[in-house]
């Protein structure tokens, strides 16, 4: 693909592959942004431009059906949420909705009130906490649907490679082990053994574990047998200096971040740590990656696409972390006393601004593009001319 | 191109080398078919050639192997990965990637290739094993057939000069398996790809191969020669020569076509007899005695929103034993587990001995209907023969030893402190079978039992089922096997996405169907005689 044609935006662009690092960027954007407000209809509105965005641009594959899955869990998120509040709730606010029986718990448990009053104040505001959760789960699962895992390990440097595949493998695990349940569960069905309840669990985890070690070896031997693992000629001293740096630039990165924050610390000694420990790490990612040979099949281009998605989930993200700074209180979801949630004019429209992102990116290959009618019509046009 | 030097190998803790002194020398360009019976080392002998034995499954190997001048012992699997391609038995098992072309590029960005290299090899693999259409499919949205294609392409594109398939076609329909085995044709005579072959269904492949290499098994020496050489002897033999060896025909013909022109007089022989033959047909064995075994009616199933039965009106009863047959997909796995209670109908009913199994629980569901799934082992959760027996006993609820006398029955001598992963493919099914034959239920389903099997237990297998069916057992299984089908199936249903497509005695519905019908059936047609032992069996009564 040349130059020109990676920079294309959205429907009328050749479907491709965006690249899966700006989906990632544009989610963690938005999450960033849910994690900054309560208010319930700044968090609606993200988790609506998410999945208009999948909706628009997910590929046909096992993997994009995450979105559901997510928004389903971040159902029972706000279910457990409520769950505890009115079980535990302190009964904080005007208007109770039911009184619950109180159970009486010992002395050295003051504070802690089973059972009680349940007002509406302490049940709103732990649905929009639930809420905020939520959200965030509905961003992680829209990136999951528009970008899969093993996409995104593509684009991770070479000297990390092999950590990456252990991951990407790990991951591709949890699918493999709920059809291993179901297949546990059905053989003990045949067997006529209780396939359902805590004695049907205990029974089926012995051979699922088997069963996923088994396929663990299958895979490695398959991994092995095409090529994984081959290295190039390094010298060793090279690849041992490599893998020092390395370790001592993660160390370095890490205090110096851990400094940064702390506060405690004087900034001139900080940053420069953190530089350092950057610096080290590269410098030491470089020589390591030197001893793969790995190559890279059509790599998805950074172009424009990926620049305005980004910018998509980072606009937001900025806007509301700076709204938060400012003027905090329009961002809260109000539960005391009662009032029905305002609109934050500035939010909501940053949030809108990244549904940019199912506009501008192009469709991923494989999915039917519909076609307006306009270039098919042109060429009966030109002959009536 | 592939050279065996006095090769011998051990497994940590076994007590027998699996091969023992083989010398086998491959030369380029040559389809090699590798033939025994199971547990013989035919895997044993394919993986040794890209060095996964002995560098990743350990034990010792001694002798030498060399694949285009690289000892492998000097070499692990990584290194000869652009020498050699090694297609798994279970495709799925070793996909790396999700994608059909990146799993294509998988193994050359592995060692390194150029990027315009890469792409271009590529197209060219799709185009040559026709997967083009596919290119951007997730691969677990492939059928068998697809997949398997997928990874013989994905080993083709790092252009290896050796290539090498456990049982490719094993678990795929008649019509993939011919896909598959076309595209290995295709390697062999266009590229000069050496392909080294290990298959069962050897009425499939054997017209393919230069050379056959029979392991016997048990130290025995590897038995090597050009096909029709090998089979005049060999214990494993697909049924085309079974009757070539049957009328006395030489040379021995390896396919229907040369069968078919050697087979004149034999037909003639047999015009006569056929009446004969029709009048002791199977579907005298067909007891019918009340209410049918198991019914259903207009039985709809969905996985999600795709409808896997498109309403099947289905009996069956006792003393039957019917063939569910139809392409990968076509909703053959589903019907038997719907029959089990797996699956909630949508719509329409079933019954299994007069009640609905998705509402049967333990004891009260394996007393009516017993499933043997596509994956014997599935079943088995013991870590020894024994221990498995006694916790079918008392799974069912029968008498201690009731499920070991079964097993004593249908496969003798098995010790009972064999764990279950030891014992060959038959033995596996003989257990998976006397667990669910122990609770004694009148209808017995089978899914798919014959993969990878060998001619022998396959005998065995024919031999219980016709048992279980004259005592009033009601057996429905679903398969590929055409052979298996011709041999032991009174009546044959075949199902087309979703939907019953036909139905009726074995007979009529094989034989004339170019998919379906046994290799017997092609030679004799239009003579409705469908295995070699009824062939047998018409001329013993005639003379």
């Amino acid at each position: 693909m040349s130059r020109r044609t990676a920079h294309a935006l959205g429907d009328g662009a050749i479907p491709r592959w965006l690249h899966p690092g700006a989906w990632w960027v544009w989610a963690l954007g938005l999450a960033t942004a849910a994690s900054r407000t309560t208010s319930p209809i700044v968090l609606a509105l993200i988790v609506a431009v998410a999945g208009w965005v999948v909706s628009r641009r997910r590929p046909e594959a096992p993997w994009s059906r995450s979105y559901a899955v997510f928004l389903r869990l971040g159902l029972v998120v706000i279910a457990i949420r409520v769950a505890f509040t009115v079980l535990l709730g302190a009964g904080i606010g005007a208007h109770v909705l039911v009184t619950l029986p109180e159970i009486p718990l010992p002395d050295w448990m003051a504070g802690v009130s089973i059972g009680g009053p349940v007002t509406a104040e302490e049940l709103l505001l732990s649905v929009y906490l639930g809420l905020v959760l939520a959200t965030m789960l509905a961003c992680i699962g829209a990136a999951n649907s528009l970008a899969s895992p093993a996409r995104l390990l593509a684009s991770v440097p070479a000297a990390l490679y092999e950590v990456g595949v252990a991951v990407v493998v790990a991951m591709t695990f949890a699918p493999q082990l709920v059809a291993d349940v179901a297949r546990v569960r059905t053989a003990r069905r045949l067997r006529g053994r209780p396939d359902r309840g805590v004695r049907a669990f205990v029974g089926s985890v012995m051979p699922v574990l088997e069963g996923a070690l088994e396929r663990a070896v299958d895979l490695a031997a398959a991994m092995d047998s095409r090529g994984y693992g081959r290295t190039g000629p390094v010298a060793p001293r090279v690849r041992r200096t490599g893998s020092a740096l390395l370790l001592l630039g993660v160390v370095g990165t890490c205090v110096g971040v851990y400094a940064l924050l702390d506060g405690g610390t004087p900034g001139s000694v900080a940053l420069p740590l953190l530089v350092l420990g950057l610096v080290t790490g590269l410098l030491g990612m470089r020589l390591a990656g030197r001893r793969a040979i790995r190559t890279r099949y059509r790599p998805d281009p950074w172009a424009l696409p990926e620049w305005l998605v980004s910018l998509s989930g980072v606009v937001p993200a900025v806007t509301l972390v700076v709204v938060s700074v400012l003027d905090p209180d329009v961002l809260v979801g109000q539960t005391a006393p009662l009032a029905w949630p305002g609109l934050p004019v500035v939010p909501a429209l940053a949030v809108a601004f990244a549904a940019l992102a199912g506009v501008v990116a192009p469709r991923p290959p494989g999915t039917a593009v519909v076609r307006d009618l306009a270039p098919a019509r042109r060429p009966m046009l030109e002959v009536a001319a | 191109m592939i050279r065996f030097e006095d090769v011998s190998v051990t497994y940590d803790g076994a007590a027998a080398p699996v091969l023992s002194h083989v010398d086998l020398h491959v030369p380029e360009g040559e389809l090699v078919l590798v033939v025994g019976r199971t547990g013989t080392g035919k895997s044993t002998l394919l993986r040794c050639v890209n060095g996964l034995v002995p560098h990743f499954t350990g034990g010792t190997l001694s002798g030498r192997v060399t694949v285009a001048g690289r000892d492998t012992r000097l070499h692990p699997p990584r290194e000869l990965a652009d020498v050699v391609g090694i297609v798994p038995q279970d495709p799925l098992s070793g996909f790396v990637t999700d994608m059909v072309e990146d799993e294509l590029a998988y193994g050359m960005e592995s060692i390194g290739l150029a990027p315009d290299v890469m792409r271009r090899r590529v197209e060219e693999t799709l185009d040559l094993l026709g997967l083009a259409d596919l290119r951007h499919r997730p691969l677990l949205s492939l059928s068998g057939g697809q997949r398997q294609r997928v990874a013989i392409g994905a080993v083709l594109t790092t252009h290896p000069k050796v290539l090498v398939l456990d049982e490719p076609t094993s678990a795929l329909d008649p019509g993939a398996a011919e896909e598959v085995l076309a595209a290995l044709q295709r390697l062999v005579h266009d590229l000069g790809v050496t392909v080294l072959l290990a298959e069962h269904r050897l009425e499939r492949v054997v017209q393919y191969a230069d050379r056959v290499v029979l392991v016997p098994g048990g130290g025995a020496p590897l038995v090597v020669g050009s096909p029709a050489d090998v089979m005049v002897s060999a214990p494993v033999a697909p049924p085309v020569v079974e009757l070539g060896r049957l009328a006395g025909w030489s040379p021995l013909p390896l396919t229907v076509r040369d069968a078919r022109r050697a087979s004149g007089p034999l037909r003639e022989r047999l015009a006569p007899l056929v009446d004969e033959a029709a009048r002791r047909s199977r579907s005298a064995l067909h007891v019918v005695d009340g209410d049918p075994a198991l019914a259903t009616s207009d039985v709809v199933v969905r996985h999600g929103s795709v409808p896997a039965l498109r309403g099947v009106t289905l009996t069956a009863d006792r003393g039957e034993i019917v063939a569910v047959m139809g392409r990968n997909g076509a909703g053959k796995s589903t019907l038997l587990n719907t029959l089990v209670g797996l699956h909630v109908p949508h719509s329409g009913s079933v019954a299994v001995g007069g009640a609905a199994p998705a509402a049967l629980r333990g004891r009260e569901l394996v007393r009516r209907v017993g499933l043997v799934p596509q994956e014997p082992t599935d079943l088995l959760v013991a870590d020894r023969v024994g221990e498995e027996c006694a916790a079918g006993d008392r799974d069912c609820g029968v008498g201690a030893g009731t499920t070991r006398a079964m097993l004593d029955r249908l496969a003798p001598g098995i010790d009972d402190a064999t764990h279950p992963r030891d014992l060959s493919e038959g033995q596996r099914l003989a257990l998976a079978l006397s667990i669910v034959l122990a609770a004694g239920p009148p209808v017995l389903l089978l899914d798919e039992p014959t993969r990878g099997l060998d001619y022998a237990a396959k005998k065995r297998l024919v031999a219980t089922l016709r048992e279980l069916a004259a005592t009033g057992h009601c057996v429905l299984l679903a398969t590929h096997d055409v052979e298996l089908a011709a041999e032991v199936a009174t009546r044959v249903v075949v199902l087309a996405d979703g939907e019953v497509v036909a139905d009726g005695p074995a007979t009529d519905v094989v034989v004339g169907s170019p998919m379906f019908a046994p290799q017997v059936s092609k030679v004799l047609s239009p003579q409705p005689w469908l295995t070699v032992s009824e062939v047998a069996a018409a001329l013993v009564a005639a003379s």
